[in-house]
């Protein structure tokens, strides 16, 4: 038995103990919700109206305790808003201006160059309004959790009463995908919290699901530009790797191996 | 005028430079008319793979370097402006970041291609030495290019790793507070190891330097792990290599590609998209993929000064494997007792890279002590006794005239005096 048919023979069994072994074990949470995702896959888009919804959420319920620092105004023509838009956005807000003469603090209207307004002067400011534990910032937040989108979603739309004999401390609650159960934030999302301008019902599920649509984007801005990029490049390389074999077998026919 | 060179270069200028200092002269005898050993499969691919990998990580790097600031205030967020702001900044970095994976993965490869074929057998040696010592250098360079996104796993990866130091009896302290520049992991740890970082890939391209050498003054090893005995049994590099490591070239580019462009954070841990926080333990504190295995032995010994021994032991024993293996046949297609060893060898490997992911209780404690054992036990007894124990199978006479018949071939031996196909092209 040469090498190769070895390989072959102990591959599949390699792959699946492999598979079995890896497999975590037993999870105290429930599976993630396997939401259907515009930006899945490697053809996988955006799907801008959602984002654009969702930025509006963030804008009007998530902004209020999370920062997203790593994000700039002008960032948001990455969901399709006109330059117009975003200078309005960026006008609503106040920020931090230049000292003044006499060196104290200033404000200004925000401009698209700004840094998205943190409700919070600094992490330990945000820290102490909730008992120590800062919300997180959002920026690439979707990317630093295990399960990505779907756990995003699934915290989201997580919040259900606690089985019976589940003791629930002060300040804290339950939520079914929260490793441990247990999460800081209250429920975030109710059913028409925000009003959509394109008439979409805000459900909390339509909520979750374009929030967590803008949060992939936030994490991911190249996210559309490099898998189409991709597509190209794989297809070039794979192409050029029949030619280059074609042209190897041509080079090779006249030696004996 | 003695030491001028006679140079056949038929350029007028190329031949003046090459008279005085025959860079073109030994190109051309070096990659160019280089006997090589004509049976090469594809596994002898992945030197040249190395060598890509190594200068896409040292071009991607330079220019991650340009836009990096190695300050711990600074360094998450100056990473994350390069995904954003820097033109194709994201291209890089995921090229780079990814890049590590792939280099271990064609590393690793090309090791485990080393220990089938016996390539590191009398006279190869120095050339396995080197390769080994290329490894740790790119352990090293891995492991603090890891922390400078400070992220939580840059963070407390480094605490963790640091730490092994404090193992050493008696200097063990001195030794992890001099490494950190301080009392614990900061600003002079993120920015000595952003320098050393930068220096190290260049140490490994002086030790590429010596390995390619080494190897061009003995050869390349071969599938059958006999010496070339006639011109017969070889082919000049180019173009018949050039071609051949091109094709391998293209198909991993493809798979490198594909994962740059459709999963760039497939093989990354969620957690090093939190900034570290000195404050806040992650729950596992997990390593690359690539230092899974030696994370495994590390933690499966009780004793924390015996697991970091035997760590550095597993990269330890090969050093000296050349003289741990007394066969005296290279290939393990003729040593039907080594070949399946190879592959439980790689079986321990693979199973000790899964115990590193996992936390050491229950299955993992014992799969991995284990797996430990059977890796050293390899090395440290089955690969010396073998030599003695082991009857190989009869070796061809030479390349161009095997005994055994080929894959799919059918044909049997050649009869001796049936000459070899003509090695030129007409």
């Amino acid at each position: 038995m040469s090498a190769s048919t070895l390989l072959r023979r102990l591959l599949p069994a390699a792959m699946a103990a492999s598979v079995l072994l890896a497999a975590p074990a037993v999870r105290a949470e429930e599976a993630l919700p396997h939401e259907h995702w515009s930006f899945s896959g490697i053809f996988g888009g955006l799907d801008l109206a959602a984002a654009q919804r969702g930025f509006q959420v963030y804008n009007e319920v998530c902004s209020s305790c999370h920062s997203m620092n790593l994000l700039h105004y002008r960032d948001l023509a990455g969901i399709g808003l006109t330059a117009q838009q975003i200078k309005d956005i960026a006008a609503s807000k106040t920020v931090p201006g230049p000292l003044d003469d006499n060196g104290d603090e200033t404000t200004r209207p925000g401009t698209p160059a700004d840094v998205f307004k943190a409700p919070y002067k600094n992490s330990k400011a945000a820290g102490a309004a909730f008992g120590g534990a800062a919300p997180p910032d959002q920026s690439v937040l979707l990317n630093a959790r295990e399960g990505g989108a779907d756990y995003i979603y699934g915290i989201l739309t997580g919040y259900v009463d606690p089985p019976a004999g589940f003791k629930v401390p002060d300040g804290l609650y339950y939520n079914e995908y929260m490793p441990g159960h247990l999460i800081h934030m209250p429920q975030p999302l109710h059913d028409d919290q925000v009003t959509y301008a394109d008439g979409t019902k805000a459900t909390v599920a339509q909520m979750a699901h374009d929030v967590t649509t803008f949060l992939y984007w936030t994490s991911n801005p190249e996210a559309v530009t490099r898998k189409r990029m991709g597509v190209r490049v794989v297809l070039f390389l794979v192409l050029m790797a029949g030619l280059t074999y074609t042209v190897k077998r041509q080079i090779w026919s006249d030696v004996e191996h | 005028m003695a030491g001028l060179h006679k140079s056949d270069i038929k350029n007028p200028v190329l031949n003046w430079i090459d008279t005085r200092m025959p860079v073109f002269t030994m190109m051309e005898k070096e990659y160019g008319s280089f006997p090589t050993p004509k049976n090469f499969n594809y596994f002898w691919n992945f030197g040249a793979l190395a060598m890509v990998t190594l200068a896409i990580m040292i071009v991607t790097g330079i220019f991650l370097a340009m836009n990096y600031t190695p300050n711990t205030e600074m360094a998450f967020d100056s990473v994350q402006r390069i995904m954003r702001d820097v033109n194709y900044g994201w291209l890089i970095r995921y090229v780079h970041q990814n890049g590590a994976s792939m280099f271990f993965i064609v590393v690793y490869v090309h090791i485990f291609r080393g220990l089938y074929y016996g390539s590191y057998k009398a006279p190869r040696e120095l050339l396995w030495i080197i390769g080994v010592a290329l490894l740790l250098a790119m352990m090293a360079t891995a492991f603090m290019g890891y922390v400078l996104p400070w992220g939580q796993m840059s963070y407390w990866g480094a605490t963790v790793i640091t730490n092994l130091f404090s193992a050493i009896p008696l200097v063990g302290t001195d030794i992890v507070q001099w490494l950190w520049g301080g009392f614990s992991v900061s600003n002079p740890t993120l920015n000595r190891f952003f320098s050393l970082h930068y220096l190290m890939p260049f140490v490994i391209v002086g030790l590429v330097f010596l390995h390619v050498v080494a190897l061009h003054i003995t050869g390349s090893n071969n599938p059958l792990g006999i010496d070339v005995k006639s011109p017969q049994d070889t082919l000049p590099f180019h173009p018949y290599y050039t071609v051949k490591d091109s094709v391998g070239l293209c198909v991993f580019l493809a798979i490198f590609a594909a994962i740059v462009f459709f999963a760039p954070n497939m093989l990354g841990d969620p957690n090093n998209f939190i900034p570290a926080n000195p404050l806040q333990t992650p729950a596992d504190i997990v390593p690359e993929w690539y230092f899974l295995p030696f994370y495994a032995i590390l933690r499966s010994v009780p004793n924390k000064l015996g697991g970091v021994a035997m760590m550095f032991g597993s990269i330890a024993v090969l050093f000296v494997l050349p003289w741990l293996d007394t066969s005296r046949v290279r290939s393990a297609r003729f040593r039907p007792i080594y070949r399946p060893l190879v592959f439980v060898l790689v079986a321990a490997v693979v199973v000790l890279g899964m115990v590193g992911a996992h936390r050491p209780e229950g299955i993992w404690v014992v799969l991995g002590r284990v797996a430990t054992t059977y890796y050293f036990l390899h090395f440290l007894v089955i690969l010396p006794a073998l030599g003695i124990l082991e009857k190989p199978l009869p070796l061809p006479e030479s390349i161009s005239n095997p005994v055994l018949p080929r894959r799919g071939g059918g044909g049997g031996p050649l009869p001796g005096g049936v000459p070899a196909a003509p090695m030129e092209k007409p």
